[in-house]
């Protein structure tokens, strides 16, 4: 395929020893599309997100974002560098930069990474404050945030990458009930302009927010379709019973 | 009385005025040591292709061995193969040894400092693409430097013991100063006394700015 825009996924294989976590993935994202993956625990979706980023490595298929094509068995450290760069990456844990305060770990990126002055990257800084609704806690460590207002950072983290894919991994899991609503408000607004590929246990965040659902199964996509065909008229037994139990 | 006390007062000003060469050579090989006990860890920690067996070894020989046989080494030894170390002076030669001796500690302490930060800090930095050595310079070294505070503050405390040991180079140092001063006396228990209490004083200056320190650093992290 030649088409440079949107991101291509091929063959995508992940083995942690003797089991196979993703088994021969193929996927294409449209610009602005926002896909969420839903299925049972450890069938694999959060280590396709860690894949797309090299946060875990895969053993072998093709990731193409943009014009950039990396073939997962040979990738160099440069390529593994520029893949990171086209993508921005929403943590379970938050894994907010413990050393710096919540505007310094919008910044960081931009000023180290993109090389943006530090004027600018402080006014792009507060106007991301502003939009998490923290405005007023730029200058707070991690540390002194409650859960929800971390992982509104996180987003807002990612959020300034303006990266062409965000990868969102299970964002309220760790999350007491009382923060769940904010950060599932944020994802919703910024899902408005952002191509995303979402893991998450919230069905009817799910339900709301996607153009296409992902239902993965022993590491392979097993069902697709908009939300309304998943949800109302599952066809595969795995998925009925998975509704079913979440249900 | 069985020590002379007046004499113990008249030597204190006469040993304080080889305090600063003391804490010269102590601070000058700390910062120097430190700077290098960093680039050891991270070329381990970062595993970095036959740099990382080479630190290995310097750390293992200089951790191996003791710090009066590197002394010894150093100004003696190394006059024999290099002819341009002849001119090598005994505070020179001690500021080296010194140096390379704590380098090899205090790189273990902070290389275990390193691996102790949390794998989100790491997955976080090359998430928003940031090379191995932006994300060790930005993220990992200044939580780290946090943890190995007051060991590497130990190690200065000990440096600044060992200094003693450039008396054995010819250095004329507290140790010295106090070793001529009771040849001519033949006073040795006041002389070293007034040596170990000197050394005492200062050592316990440092614990009181470490414990202030130790307060300083984790303020960033609490709410």
């Amino acid at each position: 395929m030649s088409c440079d825009t949107g991101i291509r996924i091929e063959g995508l294989l992940k083995r942690f020893g003797e089991r196979t976590i993703l088994d021969r993935i193929n996927l294409d994202i449209a610009p602005g599309e926002r896909i969420v993956i839903i299925g049972p625990s450890g069938t694999g979706k959060s280590t396709l997100l860690r894949c797309l980023a090299f946060l875990d490595r895969p053993d072998a298929g093709l990731i193409g974002v943009g014009d950039l094509e990396v073939e997962a068995s040979k990738a160099s450290r440069r390529e593994i560098l520029a893949l990171r760069r086209r993508t921005a990456f929403v943590f379970q844990n938050y894994a907010l930069f413990a050393n710096k305060t919540a505007r310094q770990n919008i910044t960081e990126a931009l000023t180290v990474v993109k090389r943006m002055s530090q004027a600018d990257a402080d006014a792009r800084a507060d106007a991301i404050l502003a939009e998490i609704g923290l405005a007023d806690r730029g200058d707070a460590y991690p540390a002194a945030l409650s859960g929800g207002q971390q992982q509104r950072v996180g987003i807002g983290r990612a959020m300034a990458l303006e990266a062409e894919l965000m990868l969102v991994d299970e964002p309220t899991s760790a999350l007491d009930p009382e923060w769940v609503g904010e950060v599932l408000d944020l994802l919703r607004r910024v899902a408005a302009h952002q191509t995303m590929l979402i893991v998450t246990h919230e069905m009817q965040f799910a339900r709301e927010i996607a153009d296409r659902i992902l239902f993965m199964d022993g590491g392979r996509i097993v069902e697709e379709g908009p939300p309304a065909a998943i949800f109302e008229r599952p066809q595969d037994a795995r998925l009925q019973t998975f509704l079913r139990r979440v249900g | 009385m069985v020590v002379d006390l007046e004499y113990m007062a008249s030597l204190v000003p006469v040993i304080l005025r080889y305090v600063p060469l003391t804490l010269g050579m102590a601070i000058i090989s700390m910062a120097i040591a430190l700077v290098l006990a960093a680039a050891l860890a991270i070329v381990r920690v970062l595993r970095v292709p036959v740099a990382d067996r080479i630190v290995a070894v310097y750390i293992s020989f200089f951790r191996g061995t003791p710090l009066l046989v590197q002394l010894f080494l150093f100004y003696y030894g190394l006059p024999q193969l290099l002819p341009a170390a002849r001119s090598i002076d005994g505070v020179t030669a001690a500021v080296i040894g010194l140096t390379l001796h704590f380098s090899a500690y205090m790189a273990e302490s902070i290389r275990g400092a390193i691996l102790g930060i949390d794998r989100s800090q790491w997955e976080a930095g090359a998430s928003v693409g940031m090379t191995e050595l932006q994300l060790m310079r930005r993220i990992i070294l200044p939580q780290a430097a946090r943890v190995a505070a007051p060991t590497l503050l130990n190690y200065f405390i000990d440096l600044i013991k060992s200094t003693s040991l450039a008396f054995t180079l010819g250095v004329t140092e507290m140790m010295g100063a106090a070793q001529k001063e009771a040849a001519g006396s033949f006073r040795y228990l006041e002389a070293f006394l007034v040596v170990a209490l000197i050394y005492w004083a200062i050592v316990e200056a440092l614990s009181f700015v470490q414990r202030r320190m130790e307060v300083r650093l984790a303020r960033a992290f609490v709410r």
